[in-house]
């Protein structure tokens, strides 16, 4: 009896060592929700709304692939995740997908074990003061406090400019935005500093937005971009194609509008790979022949889902700068659906 | 008449492990143990099997990469070039200071507590009662919290101490003869330094000051000193009935070396001023270690007061009506009768206060406070990636300062504690 438990433990414990790497698309298939790591609350790109909803820019990424995958982008099971969290919670498998705006970096993508498969906003840090300390460029905050969010890039960033400038500062470490959206409000740090965009978006929040202004100097080249766990290719080319196809369907002129008319056929025969009227990429990556019309349906192409969560028309306000379509000077460019 | 049978001699069956006394605790016994040996097999292979699957291996050699952060307290040089090791070292030390500050603050205030607990006078001990039991019900994080909240809310900005030019007045003025500048971020107190003074030694781990080791060094001298003198007077007392004047003697020896030798070094002190954005030629103590040390002192004093008030309580009520009738007064009692022997009840509770405030440190990073769990398990592991590393050598530091305490304190209460022979 005793050799029957020493096996069966040892049974068990094989097949957990076995379920730690299976096939993602299968699993959220099986589940019927994806599961997506989002942060835990930066207005325009992932945050509950009075509802309880999550919208914005991140949070459209994941809801684009859940219809892409699941055809219905309401299947997505936001997971916050912190600064400090996101990447555990990406590699333990407790999100399919990170949309996090998190920075593509070359140590992430290698030696943490994570696939960057996309930017989906290219940002830079910069640095946010009060208007009323008199302050024009970053260069002029020698001795000041800054306000710092652990476990970022950023932090890193940070040292390098003040180093390179040969100025002093004293870091104020926060583990959250929200905290250091307080701290910089009290007064305990001169500057908050982060992503332009999450300045921005921070600002937006503020009772006085106008009081404050974001610092001209871009201290570094911050792509943020959707993440999956490194190993699982099929599941990164998933991600990384929706990705495109939202990019792809702003330069073909394709939206949330005229989809469904498009998707009956046009005289394009890109629009007609993209929607599936002609060939089927779909089966390429294990998915139905819809799936980017699915995904574009969930919140529109590219453009409208940035004008809708953090363009000029919304209170965070950001100019389309280096995220404008290629065409229109910008880096968006999405390699061709053929 | 009567006789036992004797018991047939059957040799050892299998059986016998389950059904006979002599064997069933041997077989439980290392049952248990093969299943635990067995639970931890598991645990490990399992950990090998997926950081094989994520194609991770385990070393520890990123502790000697550059860190490329910087610290907001840093009690040793350390810059954004220094490795992750000392990034490490940096937040060990920030997390041993804050113990030790909170460890300290909180027996004084403990004890303070505990006896007036005990008070006759009803108000003061109804209010002790009310400190105790809000101080101990709610969650420390939140008493870190809030302190922080009130330091950060209460107190101006460094830039509010800047006159406005306007209006020939500033917002804020320094207190105690402009040399104190309390603000939202620290409150700048001055420092001293020597202008005579010797270089201070580098060696690998922090400069040390020899300045400082002379005037340590004399202050020793002179108290033991004192101690001499005052031994020397009890002396002479018992032996003529007449105790000589030593007060003077006293002030001289504690005092005059002292004196001498920071005038011969060129003592001096600075007043904390406003540069640019923040006060400095001072010493700026943050508020997230003041924030800190309050929420754990306030924290943990609530229970060692408790725990003085059951050592006091424990003694027999006998002992204090012996002392006063003896003629000795409350105080008195309290002092050299009832204390010393509740210390043999209280200590080896007050050891597990103090493992606790320690480790309850960890909660540094809610405050900013750049303790081990933030440096290490904080920005290190981030940066990295080596959660499993990170947190497995924080869990062994953890575990061998606690055992430090624990082996120290435990030599203290052998020191206290009933001496039988």
């Amino acid at each position: 009896m005793k050799k029957s438990v020493l096996f069966g433990t040892l049974a068990v414990a094989g097949l957990m060592a076995g379920a730690a790497s299976a096939d993602t698309l299968a699993e959220v298939k099986a589940r019927g929700e994806l599961n997506c790591g989002v942060n835990q609350g930066l207005v325009g790109f992932a945050a509950p709304d009075a509802n309880g909803n999550w919208t914005g820019f991140d949070v459209a990424v994941c809801k684009a692939v859940a219809a892409a995958v699941l055809g219905d982008p309401t299947k997505v099971k936001y997971v916050a995740t912190s600064g400090q969290t996101r990447f555990t919670a990406l590699s333990s498998g407790e999100v399919d997908l990170l949309a996090r705006n998190t920075t593509w970096t070359f140590s992430r993508d290698t030696d943490l074990k994570l696939d960057f498969v996309g930017v989906n906003y290219y940002d830079g840090q910069g640095f946010m003061v009060r208007k009323d300390l008199g302050v024009t460029s970053a260069k002029e905050l020698d001795g000041a406090t800054v306000c710092i969010q652990t476990g970022t890039t950023t932090e890193l960033n940070l040292a390098d400019f003040f180093k390179a400038n040969n100025m002093s500062y004293q870091p104020v470490t926060v583990d959250s935005n929200a905290e250091g959206e307080q701290q910089y409000i009290a007064g305990a740090c001169d500057a908050y500093t982060t992503d332009i965009s999450g300045l921005a978006a921070t600002r937006a929040a503020f009772a006085d937005p106008d009081n404050h202004v974001i610092l001209p100097e871009v201290i570094s080249k911050e792509p943020l971009g959707p993440a999956v766990r490194h190993g699982d290719s099929n599941w990164g080319d998933i991600v990384m194609w929706t990705l495109n196809a939202l990019i792809a369907a702003e330069e073909y002129g394709v939206t949330s509008a005229n989809v469904e008319e498009l998707a009956k056929g046009t005289q394009n025969p890109e629009i007609n790979r993209l929607l599936g009227v002609e060939g089927d990429l779909g089966a390429m990556i294990g998915l139905d022949k819809e799936w980017a019309k699915h995904a574009i349906m969930a919140g529109g192409n590219y453009g409208e889902i940035f004008a809708a969560n953090i363009g000029e028309a919304t209170p965070i306000g950001l100019a389309r700068g280096l995220n404008a379509q290629w065409t229109q000077g910008g880096l968006l460019y999405s390699p061709p659906f053929r | 008449m009567s006789s036992t049978p004797d018991v047939p001699n059957q040799g050892f069956r299998l059986s016998q492990l389950v059904y006979d006394t002599r064997y069933r605790s041997l077989t439980i016994q290392t049952v248990t143990l093969i299943l635990v040996l067995l639970g931890f097999g598991w645990l490990i292979n399992n950990t090998v099997q997926n950081l094989q699957d994520l194609g991770k291996d385990f070393n520890f050699g990123f502790l000697w990469n550059r860190a490329g952060y910087d610290i907001g307290q840093l009690p040793i040089p350390y810059t954004n070039d220094s490795t992750h090791a000392r990034a490490a070292l940096v937040g060990l030390i920030n997390t041993l200071w804050v113990s030790l500050l909170g460890c300290a603050a909180a027996t004084v205030l403990g004890i303070f507590v505990g006896v007036l607990r005990l008070s006759h006078n009803w108000l003061i001990a109804r209010l002790m009662t009310v400190y105790v039991e809000v101080f101990r019900n709610i969650p420390v994080l939140l008493w870190i919290l809030i302190s922080l909240a009130v330091l950060t809310e209460v107190s101006p900005q460094p830039r509010d101490f800047k006159i406005n030019p306007e209006t020939g007045v500033a917002k804020a003025e320094m207190i105690l003869f402009d040399t104190v500048a309390v603000t939202n971020r620290y409150t700048a107190i001055p420092a001293g330094s020597f202008t005579r003074g010797i270089d201070p030694i580098e060696t690998p781990l922090a400069p040390i000051s020899v300045n400082f080791l002379i005037v340590a060094a004399i202050v020793a001298a002179s108290i033991w000193a004192n101690r001499k003198l005052l031994a020397n007077a009890t002396k002479v007392q018992e032996l003529t009935g007449r105790r000589p004047v030593t007060w003077w003697k006293s002030l001289l020896i504690l005092f005059g070396p002292l004196i001498a030798a920071l005038v011969v070094m060129g003592f001096e002190m600075h007043a904390p001023e406003l540069k640019g954005f923040n006060f400095s030629g001072g010493t700026n103590v943050s508020n997230a270690l003041v924030a800190l040390w309050l929420g754990l002192t306030l924290y943990t004093a609530a229970f060692i007061a408790e725990i003085v008030r059951a050592g006091i309580m424990a003694i027999s009520k006998g002992q204090t009506e012996a002392a006063f009738a003896l003629g000795l007064r409350p105080n008195r009692t309290m002092k050299l009768v009832v204390l010393p022997q509740a210390l043999r009840v209280i200590v080896p509770p007050l050891i597990s206060q103090y493992l606790n405030l320690t480790k309850n440190s960890s909660l540094a990073i809610a405050v900013g406070y750049a303790d081990l769990r933030a440096t290490l398990g904080g920005t290190t592991l981030n940066q990295t990636g080596r959660e499993l590393e990170s947190i497995l050598l924080m869990m062994l530091i953890y575990l061998m300062i606690s055992l430090t305490i624990s082996g120290v304190m435990n030599l203290y209460n052998r020191s206290v504690k009933l001496k039988e022979r």
